[in-house]
């Protein structure tokens, strides 16, 4: 019978990956400029690793001033002869199309993100590469419909337009940069993260297999240097940027005066706000959505739980016992809630950013939980004790960490939820519908989740207040950002 | 009726004809009168014998769109959409026949093209109607207060005489788009378009029933579908300006929402026909502690 028990305790699941087989990952890439792969102008190539394992997965090109400068010539052509004076509806067949390609080849490109970006593949497959297909098949249907939309009778696009995008959703981050403009009937000049390139390229061949005419997308793969090259190419209308607040005024400041238009989602440091009537299940598993989900590498999670200070203590031991249920490991393995943190420069960050919190005094504490030997890991983090001045309750950490605040009364809860130069999104779990409502007019962020977090939608604008930057995604407000109106 | 094509190897074959039948609540059923109409082509030729459907099948048709609505108008609109453009990519590959039987209706050449871009222009309708026509209204008051549109219902449907084809896309596609079900009476001369449509929605992912097509007397049906009390809108676009007053009188009998339009089905569709058959709900929520 003891026997039993403890084979019992250590029963767990069996490994579940998902084949890898299913992509295949050619050993270099080039840039994708004018409707064709190339290698970059001097030659230049960085490694793309698995940050699960360490593992170069390929080398790709490194975009050099050059690069950016035929790219951006490839995109105005493509804007002026081509894109531009297309009808509306011929455009919407193109982007028809990249939605049932992305549909098609949805398994390879989830196996690939996860490869490249280290996020578990339950959410590759079924957060990331369905919305992405989404987010161009709502997009496709603007495209004929922009007089439609809003913004006078005949809107008109802005251009060329240079897109800089994060490496925390790469494929999805591309599909809401990329559908709406191409939709408008501007052309790209697109600059993935250089630690997740991977899946942008195969978005450019599945352009291809769509026909899609040369020189309306471009590829520019590269790191920063790269990213400043397009802004501040003076051939370009319009940037649009996703990634951190402190690159982000960078980029406000390159752009200032020329003229270009702009738009930026920034950095967050979102409250999650649990009220003593919240039903604690749901509100636990939101928390826990809020946060750990992707590793804490979204700009919106819900980085600061806080919790009326009557239910603190039954909300937190629950939230210890689930943070206990939950697997880190392997991305590919489906059974995965946690997989590994993107680079070594952000496992630095995190690292850097928990140690302040102790040594602040919040008092610090994960679940037990075996870090895999190689590649870039760091266990789920729960702060407790933390007090508003406190570097984890006012930084961006950008990982599986979660400060825990608490309020009494709901005038508190919102001074609080608002004490942070950011504004991106926030949660509210009531029972109480009138509650929900006062507070979303009174945080100041621009995505309000009431007894839900972490949701997305092609047809819900995104976007934030304040430092989190200005601008919207998704929905007929995102047009907006890409339309002459 | 249509000559015998030569075969590849260059004897002629018999040719297997089909029978035209109506299409209610996803089966292809004849008319249970056991009736049928011939239907000749633009030269006085005899195409085929259409199904003649009677006062019975109309009604059959409402009860399926009736037990159609609930699912329809209950799926997301992004899956709305998802199905209604992968309609268009079954018409696609049914152009050649489209193109047949437009032509021998007498429509126009080079009009299946426009009426496959003009379901895909309602395809993308589904998830952006709300966004257009509905609104967050600032009352004066601690009041959250929203509209959204949604679908009347049942939507009685006479389509347009002169264009099979066209004319048929352009009249149906609204109103499924925005969660509707339909009973349309196809065009009494060329009904050979939307019997090729009713085939292509049976092999989309259209559940049964969202679309039902009744071919026959447009005299003799569309009294039945305007005084049927579980109609809830008619489009008389179908019937000519003549023959409306009388329909719209027995429309007032449940209140139907009447809709008439004569168009160049050429033009670029605007939205009047996606925003006849919605209703607006406002809902009021209190603000506060």
């Amino acid at each position: 019978m003891q026997g039993e028990l403890a084979a019992q305790a250590e029963w767990d699941y069996a490994p579940a990956p998902e084949s890898r087989d299913i992509v295949s990952i050619a050993p270099e890439y080039g840039l994708f400029i004018d409707g064709e792969f190339v290698p970059a102008a001097d030659g230049r190539q960085f490694a793309t690793v698995n940050p699960a394992t360490e593992e170069p997965l390929a080398q790709v090109a490194d975009a050099g001033e050059a690069d950016v400068d035929r790219a951006v010539a490839a995109a105005r052509a493509a804007y002026e002869r081509v894109w531009g004076p297309m009808p509306g509806a011929e455009r919407a067949k193109y982007l028809y199309r990249i939605a049932r390609l992305l549909q098609e080849r949805s398994r390879e490109f989830a196996v690939l993100e996860s490869l490249d970006n280290g996020k578990p593949i339950k959410e590759s497959r079924d957060v990331d590469i369905p919305l992405a297909a989404a987010h161009f098949f709502y997009h496709a249907g603007w495209a004929d419909k922009l007089e439609h939309a809003g913004f006078g009778p005949s809107p008109r696009p802005l251009g060329v337009s240079g897109q800089v995008i994060p490496w925390n959703f790469p494929l999805l981050m591309a599909a809401w940069k990329l559908a709406p403009a191409l939709a408008a009937g501007n052309t790209c000049v697109l600059k993935p993260a250089e630690t997740t390139p991977l899946t942008a390229l195969l978005l450019a061949e599945v352009c291809q297999q769509a026909g899609l005419p040369p020189g309306v997308l471009n590829v520019t793969t590269g790191a920063g240097s790269t990213g400043a090259a397009l802004v501040s190419h003076p051939g370009v209308d319009k940037i649009a940027f996703t990634g951190s607040t402190e690159v982000g005024k960078e980029i406000q400041r390159a752009v200032a005066g020329t003229g270009k238009r702009l738009t930026l989602e920034l950095g967050g440091k979102a409250a999650n706000i649990v009220f003593d009537d919240a039903p604690v299940e749901g509100a636990v598993e939101g928390i826990v959505n809020g946060i750990f989900f992707n590793q804490g590498h979204v700009c919106c999670a819900g980085s600061r739980l806080l919790v009326q200070e009557s239910v603190a203590d039954s909300v937190l031991g629950r939230l210890r016992d689930r943070l206990g249920t939950l697997r880190l490991g392997d991305p590919l393995d489906k059974n995965t809630d946690i997989g590994a943190i993107n680079s070594r420069q952000q496992l630095d960050k995190i690292r850097e950013l928990s140690d302040a919190g102790e040594a602040e005094g919040a008092e610090r504490w994960s679940p037990p939980c075996q870090l895999p030997d190689r590649g870039y890991w760091f266990p789920p983090t729960l702060f407790t004790g933390v007090s508003q001045s406190h570097r984890i309750a006012q930084e961006e950490i950008f990982g599986p960490v979660l400060s825990v605040l608490t309020f009494r009364t709901p005038d508190e809860a919102v001074a609080k939820a608002n004490n942070t130069p950011y504004g991106l999104s926030a949660g509210v779990w009531t029972e109480k519908g009138s509650r929900i409502l006062w507070m979303a007019q009174r945080l100041r962020a621009g995505v309000v989740w009431a007894n839900t977090y972490n949701r997305f939608d092609p047809t819900s604008p995104f976007g934030g207040y304040r430092e989190s930057g200005f601008g919207r995604e998704g929905g007929r407000h995102g047009l907006a950002a890409y339309l002459n109106a | 009726m249509p000559e015998k094509k030569p075969s590849a190897r260059g004897q002629h074959r018999l040719d297997v004809r089909k029978t035209y039948k109506l299409y209610i609540g996803g089966a292809f059923p004849r008319s249970e009168s056991g009736r049928s109409y011939p239907v000749t082509g633009a030269d006085g030729d005899l195409l085929g014998y259409a199904a003649q459907a009677s006062r019975k099948d109309a009604r059959d048709a409402v009860t399926a769109g009736r037990a159609a609505l609930r699912g329809w108008s209950g799926a997301t609109a992004y899956n709305r959409g998802q199905v209604l453009y992968r309609v268009a990519e079954m018409m696609e590959g049914r152009s050649a026949q489209f193109a047949d039987v437009s032509v021998q209706g007498g429509d126009r050449d080079g009009l299946v093209a426009a009426a496959i871009d003009r379901w895909v222009w309602y395809a993308g309708w589904p998830d952006k109607v709300a966004q257009v026509a509905g609104a967050a209204n600032p009352v004066a008051g601690p009041y959250f207060n929203f509209s959204v549109p949604e679908p009347t219902g049942v939507v009685a449907v006479v389509a347009p005489a002169e264009s099979g084809l066209l004319g048929l896309v352009s009249v149906v596609a609204p109103v499924i788009a925005t969660g509707n079900t339909a009973v349309v009476i196809a065009s009494e001369e060329r009904p050979l378009a939307a019997i090729t449509l009713s085939e292509v929605l049976a092999t989309s992912d259209l559940p049964g029933g969202v679309v039902n097509v009744l071919t026959g007397r447009t005299a003799e049906l569309a009294p039945v579908l305007a005084g049927h009390m579980d109609v809830n809108a008619i489009d008389l676009t179908g019937v000519p300006p003549a023959g409306r007053p009388d329909l719209e009188r027995l429309a007032a009998e449940n209140v139907k929402r009447v809709f008439a339009a004569d168009e160049d089905w050429t033009a670029a569709p605007g939205t009047r026909r996606l925003l006849a058959f919605l209703e607006t709900k406002t809902v009021w929520h209190p603000i506060g502690i």
